[in-house]
């Protein structure tokens, strides 16, 4: 499970960048496409967060949907999932959202 | 607490150098260490190469925390610290300093994915053999324990590191710095890394590589590349392995054709038998068309 190591790394950046600072929220972005499971992440993050600035903190995780555009027809459309097949029959499509992994922001004490 | 479940145990991943000419089994070898986690260890997506390379914002990553302006709509307050990080932010910056130390000495790295007992180190003690000759190959080796691999590539005579993850599913780009600089590999050479046996994990985490490879054999099932997508659609090729057991097995050759070409279209695809031999020239070809211009090493 990747997510146990992700999470620790999204702990860490936080914690160096407030520098020790108490947060009580963190707000995350993982798109639907990104290949890492919220909930995993969720599951992870209580015990990434043991003893450091984040522990107890609150996780917000905000899931942008995927999205695509064809390269043939230059439709642009909703993707539920990496099989990308345009209306148009074209497997050639460029997804444009639904791949993000971010740390957004942190409510501190 | 292990990277991957939370259990406790503290072992992180270790290095081990296996040299040629070693005694096969049976004793304490002299180069393990731990890899010290807590800096500069961090988990990334790659970019450039493979259809899962996430498109990164506008990074504020550096200096300090920013606090966000008082907005009456959005609820945020004064005490809200707006980071816009890439969570992969250190993997991918660690990543490209791989690429760049083995762009500078003309080096291909391939990054191996496969599950486990696709045939990846059949693979590799072939290629060790057969492509040594023209370009000095070595290889890193990634599992979660044993240096069983290792000691199978150094048989052929080649260079090879072992770093067994422990619990951790894949290999990031912070173990590969520390397998290259184990290994040194030689200028206008080939590293092959025979990354952790998983379809999953090692999809997500840029090394630093060249080039993607993914090995599925016909044992494994057509419908692998739509199971698998984030897998599949990473790879700058496709081998699939055991083609020579094709004549014995319900495998629609066509269908998972189709199929890797619904989640990566651009990706090569070459049909091989590790064992036998069969295509072995076309992966040859396909790795000295990549291997970097002489003329770039110093």
């Amino acid at each position: 499970m990747h997510e146990m190591a992700i999470t620790q790394s999204v702990v860490e950046t936080v914690c160096e960048r407030l520098e020790g600072a108490p947060a009580r929220a963190l707000t995350l972005e993982i798109g639907r496409l990104s290949g890492v499971v919220p909930d995993a992440v969720r599951f992870c993050f209580d015990m990434a967060a043991d003893g450091t600035a984040l522990a107890g903190a609150r996780l917000d995780i905000t899931e942008p949907d995927g999205r695509a555009r064809c390269r043939a027809c230059t439709n642009e459309f909703r993707l539920d999932d990496l099989i990308a097949l345009c209306g148009c029959g074209s497997a050639d499509v460029e997804i444009t959202g639904g791949q993000e992994l971010r740390i957004r922001s942190v409510e501190v004490l | 607490m292990c990277a991957t479940c939370g259990c406790s145990d503290p072992a992180g991943p270790r290095l081990t150098e296996v040299h040629p000419g070693a005694s096969e089994h049976g004793h304490e070898h002299a180069h393990e260490h731990e890899h010290a986690h807590g800096h500069e260890h961090a988990h990334g997506h790659g970019h450039g190469h493979g259809g899962l390379r996430h498109r990164h914002g506008d990074e504020s990553g550096h200096g300090r925390p920013a606090r966000s302006a008082p907005s009456a709509d959005s609820g945020a307050d004064e005490q809200t610290v707006v980071l816009e990080e890439q969570v992969l932010a250190k993997n991918d910056r660690l990543a490209e300093r791989n690429r760049a130390w083995l762009d500078e000495r003309g080096i291909l790295a391939v990054n191996l994915m496969s599950s486990p007992g696709s045939g990846k180190t059949t693979l590799l003690e072939r290629t060790v053999r057969e492509l040594g000759p023209d370009v000095p190959v070595s290889v890193i080796e990634g599992d979660q324990e044993t240096l069983i691999d290792a000691e199978r590539l150094r048989a052929t005579g080649c260079a090879a590191v072992q770093i067994n993850t422990g619990a951790g599913c894949h290999l990031d780009a912070a173990m590969l710095e520390s397998g290259l600089h184990r290994l040194d590999p030689a200028p206008a050479s080939a590293v092959f890394v025979e990354n952790v046996g998983n379809l999953v994990c090692p999809a997500l985490f840029d090394l630093g590589e060249s080039c993607r490879v993914v090995i599925c054999s016909v044992t494994e099932g057509a419908d692998k590349p739509l199971k698998y997508p984030h897998m599949f659609r990473a790879a700058d090729l496709i081998l699939v392995n055991k083609a020579d057991l094709l004549p014995h097995l319900d495998f629609d050759a066509d269908f998972f054709t189709d199929c890797v070409r619904r989640v990566n279209p651009g990706a090569d695809l070459l049909w091989i038998s590790a064992a036998r031999g069969e295509g072995l020239d076309t992966w040859y070809t396909w790795l000295h068309k990549r291997m970097p211009d002489p003329a770039v090493t110093s």
